[in-house]
């Protein structure tokens, strides 16, 4: 076993490449994860319950072993204006004989007991890996439930082995468009839109909400942070779709369009220039010439206030490298941009799920040499953050610690964080985060790792003291 | 029915009163009549699935790697739940199940699966865990693994197939089968025993094989030294103690060299025993039962050394596996606790506690509970365990007390019981906080999984040692309770006001 380890495995060839301008690049994406890699990906399932989780008053009840309940209850920590009850994980709890029997009496008998304990607007029942094998009949109980209690229950079609995490979000939005109903509005809102692809982990919706009101225009509903059922069945009134969150809310926005003739936006509320653009676009499109002069106050006033603490921030950072690999194209988008606002380079991207479209503007947006992988894994992440020297990594749970064993600092860009890095607000926390981590005093001792105990055999030998030497390859990689 | 809890719990006569107001109640109080308020779900999880305690023991083992037949998803949730715990990059593979695998068998899946693995981390050991969708579609990995070995492709590697359906049982059970088919593994092995008894020729150091459930990797270090001051070595199956609490070095190897090695698994038929600790799963589950009854390897199953009555179990047992005298150093140790203990008796009275999480776990605290005077209010895990009930029942009985114990229960119960009867102090993973958070009920943090606080990895809480700096930990949270608001609060229930001149009546008092 003494032969060298293999960082990029046959048929993941296709999902690297190092951004050549000169050359038409084009990376394999949108595929199922290759066995063996340690991908960083879900399952559809998940997919599904990230995207439907943060809708406040519904039931979501997991049915399936206990394991898929317990692994994502409130796995979003979505804030709520309104109802807790989507932060209670149901989990019809399959065991083994109801594997073998089937999962269909339990399921029905825990609707019931849902619908006269909780009283949720709602029910949403996912559908888990074995009950796509066992075969129960999700749909045809979610019709009776129905008629019994008079309250919608929608199966969401999520069995984790039934395609990728994205195939989740396009079940999740499948289960929104039932919610919705078939028929258009009767009458249209006019300056309402609905904010699709936003999940108020933070507060999020809840900033740009205040915006939009200040502005003068009506958010019906945000899909699906802070939604309740009520803001969802009235979206269809609304004037104009924005999306943020492009890999999971594309199809819904298209499907809506389609459905209830509802024109939408690409905005992306991340980092000072994108809100500015975003809401811009949006007075553009259903505003007044009064919204307008409204707009122009709000971006006028808070710019003043923000910009010149995020250009104080911005002479600590520049010429940092960062490498960013998290969940969607659109966050990565963003993030290359917020970072180039800083003066920050982006040397590595990469993404779970990320589309063709949205990899062909990473190409654009960052340099020569910029390494850009699709649904890369552990070992290829330290591989080519070590080798591109990158300072900072953007990720999730799973690469922070990755990122402190490599000696490089991390900004958390997914469920776990608990401040908003959305709007004004949150491009200063963005720009204090990275301080906080890429500055933080803690490198320097790091460095000091290896050379402790020379630094000791040179106190002995009458050389000053703490005479560190730096031993950083290109960057904070030790 | 919800009701809120009263902060006030400093006035000492109105809680004797109350205490005394129980006691006399106790024989009418009636047990729960079900472990769960809803029938047919479980709401808010007290328990995880199988694989998770499998990849947890494998991540004991050293140059292991694990693979986990499924779909991609149970790997993540593993992975993302340990990394947050143990803060600790954690690699498992996963077979990514696809729709055509599940229909026509994911046996080719599974073996492109070691290829990648075996190709990028270069492991001597691979653990193949199932998942609840491997077992259902009937993935025969015995089979599999075997026509895998049979390419000759990997020799040199230990490839073991474990069943954990994640519908089986719990973590808990999951991690102990893991120990056990890990154990089958390496010591049935002929050629492999054949090995051993060439190398059993020379002379071996005489050791003792520890089977650890639910600690910390400071607990392992913790009994690790404990066993070593009867000079003697302790094999630990498995070893997580720096395998999953790795100290920053300027050489990250993704593939740990901490851990049990497979030379060392091959040897624990020669240990003078086996102590497991943790005796609650039942013994079709124990790794000590089954080395004592295939190699006469004497077990020893005892409750997790937390608290001092526990801890002597373990002291006592290698005592008298090894025939000698207990360490002056584990005397002084032991002293040192019941001097902590004295310390604090008279605040440790004032906790009305409630613990839940894994049943090893609970069961361990609940001891420490006891001996020190706090009340026990409620005793729950997610995991089914007759053992778990009857070993409470009668530790409550030792000391004149009754609490509600719940087994395959569920957080939504557990509130309600910590409302019901109280509780000023919960102890148990993270996924009590949201019982903190909407009920304000003081809590500690310990067991599996901690995701919200720093430092789980590093928690001691087993042997004297531990066992002190865990009491010391409640009794300065009971304590902080005494004086937070203090001079307020006695203020506003004994300054004389105006309108409250009128008597009140004694039971008024002790509501």
């Amino acid at each position: 076993m003494n032969q060298k380890s293999t960082i990029i495995v046959d048929h993941r060839e296709n999902q690297v490449l190092v951004n050549d301008k000169q050359k038409n690049q084009a990376i394999a994406c949108d595929t199922h994860s290759v066995s063996g890699v340690v991908s960083q990906r879900a399952c559809v399932y998940c997919g599904a319950r990230v995207v439907l989780n943060p809708i406040t008053d519904a039931a979501h009840i997991v049915h399936g072993p206990i394991g898929c309940a317990s692994y994502t209850w409130d796995i979003r920590g979505s804030l709520s204006s309104d109802s807790e009850l989507f932060r209670t994980s149901f989990s019809t709890d399959l065991r083994e004989h109801d594997i073998i029997f089937g999962g269909e009496k339990k399921l029905i008998a825990a609707i019931d007991e849902i619908v006269i304990r909780e009283k949720p607007k709602a029910v949403f029942i996912y559908s888990t890996c074995v009950v796509g094998v066992i075969g129960d009949d999700v749909k045809a109980i979610a019709k009776k439930a129905e008629i019994k209690h008079g309250i919608r229950v929608i199966p969401v079609h999520s069995s984790g082995f039934s395609g990728s995490k994205k195939d989740g979000y396009k079940a999740a939005c499948h289960a929104i468009l039932d919610l919705m109903g078939p028929e258009k509005a009767e009458v249209k809102t006019p300056h309402s839109l609905n904010f699709l692809g936003d999940f108020n982990l933070a507060a999020e919706a809840w900033i740009i909400r205040d915006y939009l009101e200040t502005i003068g225009l009506e958010l019906k509903t945000v899909i699906t942070g802070d939604a309740t059922i009520e803001s969802l069945r009235a979206a269809k009134s609304a004037t104009l779709n924005v999306v943020q969150c492009a890999g999971s809310m594309t199809y819904l926005a298209k499907q809506m369009k389609m459905n209830y003739d509802i024109p939408f936006e690409n905005i992306r509320f991340f980092g000072i220039k994108d809100t500015i653009r975003s809401l811009r676009k949006i007075v553009f499109s259903i505003g007044t010439e009064e919204h307008l002069k409204r707009f122009e106050t709000l971006v006028a006033q808070k710019e003043a206030y923000y910009q010149p603490m995020v250009e104080a921030y911005k002479r600590k950072l520049i010429g940092k490298k960062v490498a960013l690999y998290v969940g969607g194209g659109f966050k990565a988008i963003s993030l290359i941009e917020q970072f180039s606002d800083l003066g920050i380079q982006t040397v590595l991207v990469g993404t779970q799920t990320g589309s063709k479209e949205e990899y062909e503007q990473f190409r654009k947006l960052t340099g020569e040499g910029t390494v850009i992988l699709d649904d890369t894994n552990p070992t290829e992440l330290e591989h080519f953050i070590k080798e591109a020297g990158a300072h900072i990594l953007v990720g999730g749970v799973k690469e922070r610690p990755l990122a402190y064993k490599l000696g490089v600092s991390f900004i958390d860009h997914n469920h776990e964080r608990k401040h908003p890095l959305c709007g004004f607000e949150g491009a200063l926390n963005f720009a204090m985060e990275v301080d906080a981590t890429v500055n933080s005093p803690v490198w320097d001792i790091v460095k000091t790792f290896k050379t402790h105990n020379e630094t000791k055999t040179k106190q002995a030998n009458k050389v000053k003291p703490f005479d560190v030497i730096d031993l950083t390859i290109e960057g904070g990689v030790l | 029915m919800i009701k809120v809890i009263e902060p006030n719990t400093d006035n000492v006569t109105i809680k004797a009163v109350k205490a005394l107001m129980t006691e006399i109640h106790r024989d009418d109080a009636k047990d729960r009549n079900k472990d769960r308020n809803y029938v047919n779900m479980q709401v808010n999880p007290c328990k995880m699935c199988m694989p998770m305690g499998g990849a947890l023991a494998l991540k004991g083992v050293k140059n292991a790697m694990t693979i986990i037949h499924g779909s991609q998803g149970c790997s993540t949730y593993i992975r993302r739940h340990m990394a947050a715990h143990y803060n600790e990059p954690i690699d498992i593979a996963s077979s990514s199940l696809s729709e055509e695998g599940t229909v026509y068998g994911g046996s080719k899946n599974l073996k492109i699966g070691f290829r990648n693995l075996v190709n990028m981390y270069q492991p001597e050991v691979v653990g193949v865990l199932t998942t609840c969708l491997a077992e259902t579609i009937g993935d025969d990995i015995e089979r599999i693994v075997r026509e895998v070995r049979d390419t000759g492709e990997f020799e040199g590697i230990d490839i073991i197939p474990i069943p954990t359906p994640g519908y089986g049982g719990s973590q808990t059970e999951g991690y102990f089968d893991t120990i056990k088919a890990l154990m089958a593994y390496f010591v049935k092995k002929p050629v492999h025993v054949g090995k051993v008894l060439e190398e059993a020729l020379e002379p071996l150091e005489p050791f003792i094989n520890i089977i650890l459930s639910d600690a910390t990797c400071e607990d392992v270090r913790e009994i690790k030294r404990m066993v070593e001051l009867f000079g003697v070595k302790a094999i630990f199956i498995p070893d997580i103690s720096d395998a999953l609490d790795a100290p920053f070095t300027n050489h990250y190897n993704k593939l740990s060299e901490e851990g049990i090695s497979r030379e060392e698994l091959k040897k624990v038929i020669y240990a003078k025993a086996t102590i497991e600790l943790g005796d609650l799963v039942g013994p079709n589950h124990s790794p000590a039962l089954f080395l004592e009854e295939e190699f006469g390897v004497k077990a020893y199953r005892l409750p997790l050394p937390i608290g001092i009555n526990n801890t002597d179990c373990l002291v006592h047992a290698l005592a008298e596996v090894l025939d000698t005298d207990i360490p002056k150093a584990l005397e002084v140790e032991r002293g040192r606790l019941m001097d902590g203990m004295i310390d604090a008796h008279k605040h440790s009275a004032t906790g009305d506690i409630a613990v839940f999480g894994d049943m090893n776990l609970v069961m361990g605290i609940a001891g420490l509970v006891l001996e020190n005077g706090m009340h026990l209010k409620l005793a729950a895990t997610g995991s089914m365990s007759k053992r778990f009930k009857e070993q409470l029942e009668s530790k409550l009985d030792q000391y004149h007390q009754k609490a509600e114990i719940l087994q395959d229960t569920d957080y939504e119960t557990i509130r309600e019981v910590i409302q019901q009867e109280g509780v000023n102090l919960m102890m148990g993973p993270s996924d009590g906080k949201f019982i903190w958070e909407k009920d304000h009920v003081d809590f500690i943090r310990v067991g599996f999984p901690v995701h919200d606080h720093v430092g789980a990895q590093r928690k001691n809480l087993m042997g004297y040692k531990g066992s002190l700096i865990f009491l010391d930990e409640i009794t300065n949270h009971l304590l902080d309770q005494k004086h937070k608001g203090y001079r307020d609060r006695m203020y506003q229930t004994y300054y004389p006001k105006k309108e409250s001149h009128k008597p009140i009546q004694a039971d008024e008092a002790v509501r």
